[in-house]
C-alpha cells in the first residue's frame, strides 16, 4: 500500500504569549492552549493533497508524547488522516529519539513518504526530518515550498537563503516543510465525529526497542533579554536629523 | 581539549561569512583546537580563506565535482567521516548548515543543540526557543560527541590573522549516495548587499500591498547602500521573493540599522531583528507592537515617509 507518513507534535499554540516560569525550570504551560506544530498541520495539508490526486493510499499520523498527544491525532484525523499511531511517553524525547522512534514505525509501515515539519515552533530544533532521514539512509528534501510526486521520484522546491533550489529525490525520502508549501483546511464538524472512529493506535517506546535518552540536558530557562522603547520622532525630517546623528544615513 | 570540527559554507568560490562567525563562536570554548573543512569541486580559495581565520589551525579540504552545488545528503557521510575524534562539530544556522548538521549529528549518533547563541563553557550553551521567546541552557553530558548549528546574528565575524593555517586535502571513504540530484537554484541575482550580512536592512510588509510598490523601498535602499527584506507577509502575498523573508522561519539578521515600514511587528517577525543595533518603525497605527522595540518610531504612511526620506537623503548627500 502507497502510504505516507506524517508527524504530529502538540505544541503550545502560536498565539499564546510565552512566559518563563519565574523559578526558571521551564516556561508556563498549565492552562494554555496547545495545538498541532503548524508546520506539521502543513505536512498532513500536503499528504492529504498527494492522496486526493490519487498518489498515495493511506496516510498515517505519528505522535510522540504524552497521553494529551491525542487530542492532536484525533485533530489530524479529523483533517483526513486514515489513521494514527501514538508513541506514548512522558520521557523528555530529543530529536535524535524522534527519529529513532519514528524509524521504527517506518520500518513497520513502509511508507514511499515520511512528511515531517521543519521544526517544531516550541524547541524551535530543526532536526527530526534530517536525523530521520540519515538513519533511513534516504534522500531528504528539507524547507519544502513546492512537491510534485511523479512515479517513484519527488522532484521538490525547497526555500534556501539564496533563493529557491530544485531537487529530485528517490522515493522513499523525507520531506520537511515550510509555511509556504499549502494553506491547511478547516476542520469540519462532521469529520470531527467521524475521526472518533478512525484507529488510534498506543505503542510505548519500549515496544518499538527504543529507550529514550537526554543528552542534552536542559539546565534553565531564562526570558530573553528585552529591548527598551525608544523614543517617537514627529516627522521624517527629525528621523532623518536623529539617523543622520548617528551616522546611519 | 575541545577539538572542533568546523563546516565551511561558501558560495561562488568564496568563503561565507556565517562560517567567521562560527570560528568566532568556537573560539570562546577556552582551549579549543579549531578546524575547517571545505567540501567544493575546487576548494583552494574557499580553504586559503578559511586558512587566515584567527584560531583556525587547520584547514581540510575534500576535492569533489559532485561538492560543486553541495548536498545534505551527500556532504553528510564525508563530514561525519572526518568528524571522528572532535568533540564538537559545528555548522552555520543557515539553510545550508540547518539541512547538513542534524544529517551529521545522526550519523555520529550525537545530539545536536541548534542555534547557539552564547557559549557558557565546552558543555553548556544557551539557544533560543519559542520564536526567541524564552533562552534555554543546556548541557550535553561530558564526553558526548556535540554537534551544533551556531546562530550567525549573535557572533561577531572571527578577525583574519596574517599568519595561514596548514591546508590538507582528505578522501573520505564514504560512498556518495545517487538517490538525491541537483536540478536547480533560481537565486535572486542583486546588487544589493547581502541581507543576512547587511550594514543596513529596509525592510517591507503586507502594507506595501503589491510587488510593484516594493520599488519605493529598492530605491531608498540603494540610496542608503541597503538591502532589503521583507515580513512574511509580504513574501506570502507574492510582493517580495521567499529570501527576503526576516524572522523566526526566514532571516536572523543583525544589521546595525534596520528600518520596519508597514510591519505590524509580530513576534515571529521580531525574532529575526531583535539583534539590530538600531531599530526604525514606520506604522500608520500608533498601536503597533514595533514601536515597542523600535529606537525610533514615526506614525505616517510609509508611502508618502519613504519618498521623502530618500529625498532628504539624497539632498543632504
Ligand atoms: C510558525 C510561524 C512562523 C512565522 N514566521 C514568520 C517570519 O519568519 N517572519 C515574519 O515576518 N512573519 C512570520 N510569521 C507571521 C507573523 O505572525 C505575522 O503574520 C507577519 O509577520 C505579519 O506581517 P506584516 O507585519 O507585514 O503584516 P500585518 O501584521 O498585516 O501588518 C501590516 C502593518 O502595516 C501597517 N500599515 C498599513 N498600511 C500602512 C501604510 N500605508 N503606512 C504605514 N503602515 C501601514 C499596519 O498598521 C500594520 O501594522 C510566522 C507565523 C507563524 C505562525
Amino acid at each position: 500500500m502507497k502510504r505516507i507518513l506524517v508527524s504530529i507534535k502538540r505544541v503550545v499554540d502560536y498565539n499564546v504569549r510565552i512566559r518563563v516560569k519565574p523559578d526558571g525550570t521551564g516556561v508556563i504551560t498549565d492552562g494554555v492552549k496547545m495545538s498541532v506544530n503548524p508546520f506539521d498541520e502543513i505536512a498532513l495539508e500536503e499528504a492529504l493533497r498527494i492522496k486526493e490526486k490519487g498518489l498515495a493510499e493511506e496516510i498515517v499520523a505519528v505522535s510522540i508524547g504524552p497521553a494529551d498527544c491525542q487530542q492532536q491525532l484525533r485533530t489530524a484525523l479529523a483533517m483526513g488522516a486514515d489513521r494514527a499511531v501514538h508513541v506514548q511517553t512522558d520521557a523528555a524525547i530529543e530529536p535524535g529519539s524522534a527519529a529513532k522512534l519514528m524509524l521504527k514505525l517506518i520500518e513497520r509501515e513502509q511508507p514511499m513518504l515520511a512528511i515531517l515539519g521543519k521544526q517544531a515552533i516550541d524547541d524551535d530544533c530543526n532536526q527530526t526530518g534530517q536525523m530521520l532521514a540519515a538513519l533511513w539512509g534516504r534522500p531528504q528534501a528539507t524547507f519544502a515550498s513546492k512537491v510534485e510526486i511523479s512515479g517513484d521520484k519527488a522532484q521538490v522546491t525547497r526555500e534556501v537563503d539564496a533563493g529557491l533550489e530544485v531537487l529530485e529525490v528517490d522515493l522513499p525520502a523525507v520531506i520537511t516543510t515550510d509555511l509556504r508549501l499549502n494553506e491547511p483546511r478547516y476542520v469540519k464538524l462532521p469529520d470531527i465525529m467521524k475521526a472518533k472512529k478512525k484507529p488510534l493506535e498506543t505503542v510505548e517506546p519500549s515496544a518499538l526497542g527504543v529507550s529514550p535518552v537526554e543528552r542534552l540536558k536542559a539546565v534553565k530557562f531564562d526570558p530573553p533579554s528585552q529591548r527598551s522603547k525608544g523614543v517617537m520622532v514627529k516627522d521624517v525630517g527629525e528621523l532623518f536629523t536623529a539617523l543622520r546623528g548617528k551616522g546611519l544615513v | 581539549m575541545s577539538k572542533i570540527l568546523i563546516v565551511a559554507e561558501h558560495q561562488g568560490g568564496k568563503l561565507n561569512a556565517a562560517t567567521a562567525k562560527c570560528v568566532h563562536c568556537a573560539s570562546q570554548i577556552s582551549g579549543a583546537e579549531i578546524h575547517i573543512a571545505v567540501f567544493a569541486s575546487d576548494p583552494a580559495a574557499v580553504a586559503a580563506d578559511a586558512a587566515r581565520l584567527a584560531g583556525v589551525s587547520k584547514v581540510i579540504t575534500v576535492a569533489n565535482p559532485q561538492h560543486a552545488n553541495p548536498m545534505a545528503a551527500c556532504i553528510a557521510p564525508q563530514l561525519a567521516e572526518l568528524a571522528q575524534g572532535y568533540s564538537h562539530v559545528f555548522g552555520p544556522s543557515t539553510t545550508f548548515g540547518k539541512d547538513l548538521m542534524p544529517r551529521v549529528a545522526a550519523l555520529l549518533d550525537a545530539p545536536q543543540a541548534s542555534d547557539i547563541m552564547a557559549v557558557e563553557s565546552a558543555t553548556r550553551f544557551r539557544r533560543p526557543i519559542y520564536a526567541g521567546n524564552a533562552i534555554i541552557t543546556v548541557e550535553v553530558t561530558p564526553g558526548t560527541q556535540l554537534v551544533a548549528t551556531v546562530r550567525t546574528a549573535s557572533f561577531d565575524a572571527a578577525q583574519t590573522s596574517t599568519s595561514a593555517a596548514a591546508i590538507e586535502g582528505a578522501s573520505p571513504s564514504a560512498t556518495l549516495p545517487q538517490h538525491t540530484r541537483f536540478v536547480s537554484v533560481s537565486a535572486a541575482r542583486s546588487d544589493r548587499p547581502d541581507l543576512q550580512t547587511a550594514k543596513k536592512v529596509v525592510s517591507g510588509g503586507r502594507a506595501l500591498a503589491s510587488a510593484d510598490n516594493f520599488k519605493i523601498l529598492y530605491q531608498l535602499a540603494d540610496r542608503m547602500g541597503a538591502a532589503v527584506g521583507a515580513s512574511r507577509a509580504a513574501v506570502d502575498a507574492g510582493y517580495a521573493p521567499n529570501d527576503m523573508q526576516v524572522g523566526q522561519t526566514g532571516k536572523i539578521i543583525a544589521p546595525e540599522l534596520y528600518m520596519a515600514f508597514g510591519i505590524s511587528g509580530a513576534i515571529q517577525h521580531l525574532t529575526g531583528i531583535k539583534d539590530a543595533r538600531t531599530i526604525v518603525a514606520i506604522n500608520k497605527d500608533p498601536e503597533a507592537p514595533i514601536f515597542e522595540v523600535a529606537d525610533y518610531g514615526l506614525v505616517g504612511d510609509l508611502f508618502h515617509v519613504v519618498p521623502e526620506l530618500e529625498k532628504l537623503i539624497a539632498s543632504n548627500g
